[in-house]
């Protein structure tokens, strides 16, 4: 399983913002989308990833914040995944460097964003499939085949 | 007002396009629902039960088992298998809409990927899913033949696929005699000249797909050796550092196994089964007839992506690996289906959560939904089509009450059974398929097997006197 599973099932979107958009309309992006972060690109280049943290640490600070633009508050050292990466890897890094959400990029081109849901998510399928699988053949087992 | 179908007047009526696990566990959680559901079952094959029947290895008859499950469900007086009818061809995507309000496409991944390297395309180059369904009596490849006169085979790939090929071709004739392999597969086995196999894995023991039982069979076949060398199943420091800092008991148990096979001396068994890892073919070399006769391989070595995934990047040394047979498993793709918007990328149906999605606008399509395979790609266990069926269902519930359903103007159970006895006489219920799968089991019994199959639409059915 790695990341391209997750992308499969999940629609051609990740939603993208300009570095020079206001935070008043990266929150309706937010909103309308119902998610918790967006990926600021250049043409199709991702720079930086804004995160509602992002937003709410500015919001304590700063009554004006809706004024201020993306490049601002957003976050430049992204952590990107690539389609081939196994979800356990990906699983790893997201929990250890609290990484919310992770951008995929292919051949520095955005192609999509995994969100830690996905992969708890991916996870708990694929580990429901395999004690299904065990239990179905274990109950067959015990029952006596039935052919 | 008309009311929204899912009433005992006016049932929810769903066709599943794939009667493998998929198609099955979607069909289960349709109609556990309160809702009044009648789902139709639709297959190309005569047979229910895709890759169950026709992929899962026949010495591995427990995995099978789960086709008990799927009796149970197709029990259900609200269910209907009707194999033998091929969408897209005996019923289109206009005569679905014009019988039901939810479609569900459950096609899997019906072909390989290339692995795009020169020479692929030799003769005697075969991608390993065209092995694997001959030997199981699939109907399209029992007319496919194999060189197994060779004394020499590679197979590349080291997921489950390929590890049952290498277990098939280092099986004796014996050993294979009380499985439901296909006659004629195992007659070509049987004068097989197999002696040296290969299976290639691009990356380390750490990340190869097989699980440790699967490892373990293979140092336990009755007349095949097997090995592995000593620096290629030693972990390097990023797989090491990987494994310890996820406490992954079962990888390491697997380096251990492995260890132990690159250990072992022959025995003086009649066949050899090498596994390698850290190589990749860059190309297949043949001769002046066009016969592979070798692959060109090189020495990977391992780097940590950004989120620490581990991939292989070829080094700068090769070397030539002689072999007249090569199977090709390096992963699976799906097959676009006639008028159904298709994910280039990924090789799925287009899809949010199993909500198919119209190519330009990106919406989803009313009444159109995907699940399985063919929804996520190729991964997991047969049980893992559980939980992603369930979602498309869910998703389909939700848009029930919403009201987005597909209007048909003939709804009704018998319309769609006079629909397909009209493109399809010969189609095949499943108490068909029930009287056929008596008889095979009845032929195996005689000979000590789980079954004989039949492997040919015509056999079939003859079998039930048609």
């Amino acid at each position: 399983m790695n990341i391209a599973n997750i992308l499969a099932r999940k629609g051609p979107m990740a939603v993208t913002v300009r570095p020079e958009q206001s935070i008043r309309e990266a929150l309706l992006l937010l909103d309308r989308h119902n998610i918790g972060a967006l990926i600021a690109v250049e043409g199709e280049h991702p720079v930086g990833i804004l995160s509602e943290r992002d937003i709410v640490r500015e919001a304590a600070r700063n009554e004006k914040f809706f004024m201020r633009v993306v490049a601002d508050l957003m976050t430049r050292d992204v952590i990107t995944g690539q389609p081939h990466d196994d979800l356990l890897s990906v699983a790893h890094t997201m929990t250890e460097r609290r990484i919310r959400h992770l951008p995929v990029v292919d051949q520095g081109r955005l192609i999509g964003m995994v969100s830690i849901g996905d992969v708890v998510k991916a996870q708990r399928d694929h580990y429901q499939g395999e004690v299904d699988t065990l239990q179905t053949q274990l109950l067959a087992g015990e029952g006596g085949p039935a052919h | 007002m008309t009311t929204l179908p899912g009433t005992p007047d006016r049932p929810l009526r769903v066709a599943i396009i794939g009667a493998g696990p998929t198609g099955f566990y979607a069909a289960d959680h349709l109609l556990r629902n309160a809702k009044v559901v009648e789902v139709d079952l639709y297959d190309r094959l005569l047979t229910p039960y895709g890759l169950v029947r026709l992929g899962v290895a026949p010495d591995h008859q427990k995995i099978k088992f789960v086709t008990n499950v799927f009796d149970k469900v197709a029990a259900n007086p609200r269910f209907r298998f009707y194999g033998g009818v091929e969408f897209g061809k005996d019923v289109t995507l206009a005569d679905l809409k014009m019988h039901y309000h939810q479609i569900v496409y459950c096609t899997g991944a019906q072909t390989d990927r290339h692995m795009g390297i020169p020479g692929e395309g030799l003769s005697g180059s075969h991608p390993a899913t065209e092995f694997v369904a001959w030997y199981n009596g699939h109907p399209d490849y029992r007319h496919c033949t194999f060189d197994l006169t060779q004394e020499r085979v590679a197979v590349v790939g080291v997921g489950n696929v390929a590890v049952d090929v290498v277990r098939i071709l280092c099986r004796t004739p014996e050993e294979l005699a009380t499985t439901d392999i296909a006659d004629y597969a195992l007659e070509a086995l049987r004068k097989s000249r197999v002696k040296d196999v290969y299976l290639l894995g691009r990356r380390g023991p750490a990340q190869a797909a097989f699980t440790n039982p699967e490892v373990k069979e293979l140092g336990e076949l009755a007349d095949a050796d097997v090995t592995a060398r000593a620096d290629e199943v030693e972990l390097d420091p990023l797989s090491r550092a990987a494994v310890e800092r996820s406490a992954d008991r079962a990888t390491q148990k697997k380096v251990e196994i492995l260890k132990e096979y690159a250990n072992r001396r022959p025995t003086g068994k009649s066949r050899r089964l090498t596994l390698r890892f850290m190589v990749s073919p860059v190309e297949m070399l043949g001769d002046e007839a066009g016969n592979v006769t070798a692959l060109k391989l090189v020495r990977n070595e391992l780097y940590a992506t950004s989120t620490g995934a581990l991939q292989p990047r070829a080094t700068g040394h090769f070397e030539t690996l002689p072999a007249g047979l090569v199977f090709r498993s390096v992963g699976y793709r799906g097959v676009p289906l006639p008028g159904v918007p298709f994910n280039e990328s990924w090789g799925v149906i287009l899809n949010d959560k199993g909500r198919v999605l119209d190519s330009d606008t990106k919406q989803p399509i009313v009444g159109e939904y995907a699940a399985g395979w063919i929804k996520r790609g190729p991964t997991g266990v047969i049980g893992t089509n559980k939980p992603d069926a369930a979602e498309t269902v869910d998703c389909m519930f939700e848009d029930l009450a919403a009201g987005r359903v597909l209007e048909p103007a003939h709804p009704e159970v018998a319309a769609a059974e006079a629909l397909v006895r009209q493109r399809q006489p010969n189609y095949f219920s499943y108490e068909d398929w029930k009287k056929l799968d008596k008889i095979e089991t009845e032929r195996g019994r005689a000979e000590g097997r789980p079954r004989v199959k039949f492997t040919s639409v015509d056999e079939m059915l003859a079998a039930l006197g048609r």
